[in-house]
């Protein structure tokens, strides 16, 4: 034991702070979790606060309309999300590879990477500016005699709104995984499957998508841990605009209702289900990927 | 046929980048009468007018919030930097003390992150709001890049770091002056990483950040574009107000020019996998 502290002291020593940083701003953190148990009031603080036991949990089971409209905000967003956001880029991902100039698809790929660096606050920016009111859009619409069309700030829309702006920002940056996928196939596959008679959509359904059937799955089993977790800066920063009646999802909820509004238990108490519920639904998907002889998430 | 419907597809994708900034540009450097005239976004300014960004940098809110961010990308980006090449290379030999133990601390926030209220609670309990360091510690070391870099190490080829020890180096030594070196490109891109996360940081900073003297720019951004709240002559620096709407799109071109400054000495990375290599280890 002696002896390999002082071999590995260096390795040991070197990962101390990054070590600490971790322990303090996620592991403590859980500890905090116990407010969820507790009726929490500030000037108490978190030991002196009476214990309530599952009494918060029960926002979750009574029908609380504020936490049923949340829960089916997210939801629907999560289903538009992966239905619609997830398959664009593996289409965009094929798109760029069979591009056959280098110089043409670097350039592509740059332009396409940059708004996934942007803020939250920038895309949400950019959008008004493009949709908006006095937007580019409705300003050609009106040059052109034809009525304005409401879309930011419109609560019917909000949800399309949303979805919309994650693929602006996203959609260039996750063909990255994909694109290393292809790279990868085995170009004799190719070969092989021409000699076979195969043709392009042949090929594509035979030799490509197989071949990224691997990432397809992790990115699956990863969207699945956050399906409860969406876009939280992106709907804060436009929730006053549309309402919350479209626009509450469950970490604004815990936000606005804890951070806000003073109901720490309770929001403690839906934030660590949600917590808990994710990490469930991966390692439940992640079991069920390997049930079908698929790699998933982790690997030995 | 197929072949310019593909062009025609790729070009429409990019035009959807690329006009928004041209127009952003083309407004904050407008006229009043060009703005008047173009009913607010303007894609074609007659003239070329600096005012706007000479009303917002000549000191006020945007230029106190500007070297706000500024200051906390620099100062966040090179301590997340250390500690996180100091932590991945302390986990990247298989069989050190501990090693299993700690490679478990740093994989488990990838499954579970603690929610927003503890996480507010601690920043509280630690003195920290209201503070800079606020939107630095709690963030300082992010499990995803840890891993990453960790890969990479791992990578690397391990008889250049073997005969360097049998020359007597240390293993501080053997990661100054071996792995380091080697790892240019992946240091690079998890800088680039950090500093846009710190320069970004929007949400943190609305937790957090209670006293608007300390705002940085994301929260003004919201403030005064998102929001469209009114900027009046004693929080900008001049005496004249330039067109709202040309001063707005100022402070957006603000906020991304330095991710556009950095991004090309990073972006070559990217398309070359050296990110991807490491994730699939």
């Amino acid at each position: 034991m002696r002896a390999r502290l002082r071999r590995d002291k260096v390795f040991l020593l070197v990962a101390l702070p990054g070590v600490l940083a971790l322990l303090v701003f996620h592991y403590v953190p859980l500890l905090g979790n116990v407010i969820a148990f507790k009726d929490y009031q500030p000037y108490l603080g978190i030991t002196d606060s009476p214990w309530v036991g599952f009494d918060n949990f029960n926002v979750l089971f009574n029908g609380d309309a504020m936490f049923l409209r949340a829960l089916g905000n997210t939801l629907v967003i999560t289903l538009l999300q992966v239905v619609v956001v997830f398959p664009i880029p593996i289409a965009l991902a094929l798109l760029l590879d069979s591009l056959v100039s280098e110089r043409v698809k670097q350039v592509v790929q740059s332009v396409l990477y940059l708004p996934h660096f942007l803020s939250w606050v920038i895309v949400v920016a950019v959008f008004q500016q493009m949709l908006g009111d006095s937007g580019l859009l409705n300003n050609t619409l009106q040059s052109a005699g034809m009525g304005p069309v409401d879309i930011i700030g419109n609560p019917d829309v909000f949800k399309a709104l949303i979805t919309s702006q994650v693929l602006w920002k996203d959609a260039g940056w996750a063909t990255i995984l994909f694109l290393a996928a292809l790279s990868r196939i085995d170009s004799t596959l190719y070969e092989a499957s021409a000699i076979d008679g195969a043709n392009r959509a042949r090929q594509l359904w035979h030799v490509t998508l197989p071949g990224l059937r691997g990432i397809i799955v992790l990115l699956l089993i990863l969207r699945l841990g956050d399906a409860l977790t969406v876009g939280f800066e992106q709907i804060i920063l436009q929730q006053a605009a549309v309402g919350s009646d479209v626009s509450e999802v469950l970490d604004t909820y815990v936000y606005n209702n804890g951070i806000l509004a003073g109901s720490w238990g309770i929001s403690a108490a839906v934030g660590l289900v949600k917590g808990i519920v994710g990490v469930l639904l991966v390692l439940g998907a992640n079991k069920l990927a390997h049930k079908f002889g698929e790699q998933g998430i982790y690997q030995r | 046929m197929i072949k310019s419907l593909k062009a025609l597809v790729l070009a429409i994708c990019c035009a959807a980048v690329i006009v928004p900034f041209f127009g952003i540009i083309a407004t904050s450097l407008s006229s009043r009468e060009d703005v008047t005239r173009a009913g607010g976004f303007v894609m074609f300014p007659s003239e070329i007018r600096f005012d706007a960004y000479e009303a917002i940098l000549s000191g006020g809110v945007v230029t106190r919030a500007t070297v706000v961010s500024l200051l906390i990308t620099l100062v966040g980006t090179a301590l997340s930097l250390v500690a996180t090449t100091l932590l991945a290379y302390g986990l990247s030999r298989r069989g050190t003390l501990l090693h299993r133990p700690m490679l478990a601390i740093v994989l488990l926030p990838l499954l579970f992150t603690p929610g927003i209220i503890p996480s507010y609670l601690i920043v509280k309990y630690l003195g920290l709001l209201d503070t800079y360091w606020s939107l630095i510690l709690p963030v300082v070391v992010n499990a995803f890049n840890v891993i990453v870099l960790r890969a990479f190490f791992m990578e690397l080829p391990q008889e250049v770091m073997d005969s360097a020890r049998i020359d007597g180096a240390g293993d501080f030594t053997v990661l100054w002056r071996i792995v380091l070196p080697m790892s240019k490109a992946v240091l690079a891109v998890i800088a680039l990483f950090y500093a846009v996360a710190y320069w970004n940081s929007f949400f943190n900073a609305l937790l957090y950040i209670n006293d608007t003297a300390k705002w940085p720019l994301q929260l003004v951004l919201r403030t005064y574009v998102v929001n469209q709240a009114e900027l009046g002559v004693d929080q900008l620096g001049g005496t004249e107000l330039p067109p709202r709407e040309a001063v707005q799109m100022a402070i957006l071109v603000l906020s991304i020019i330095p991710i556009l400054l950095v991004y090309p000495f990073v972006q070559r990375h990217f398309t070359k996998g050296v990110l991807v290599g490491a994730v699939k280890g």
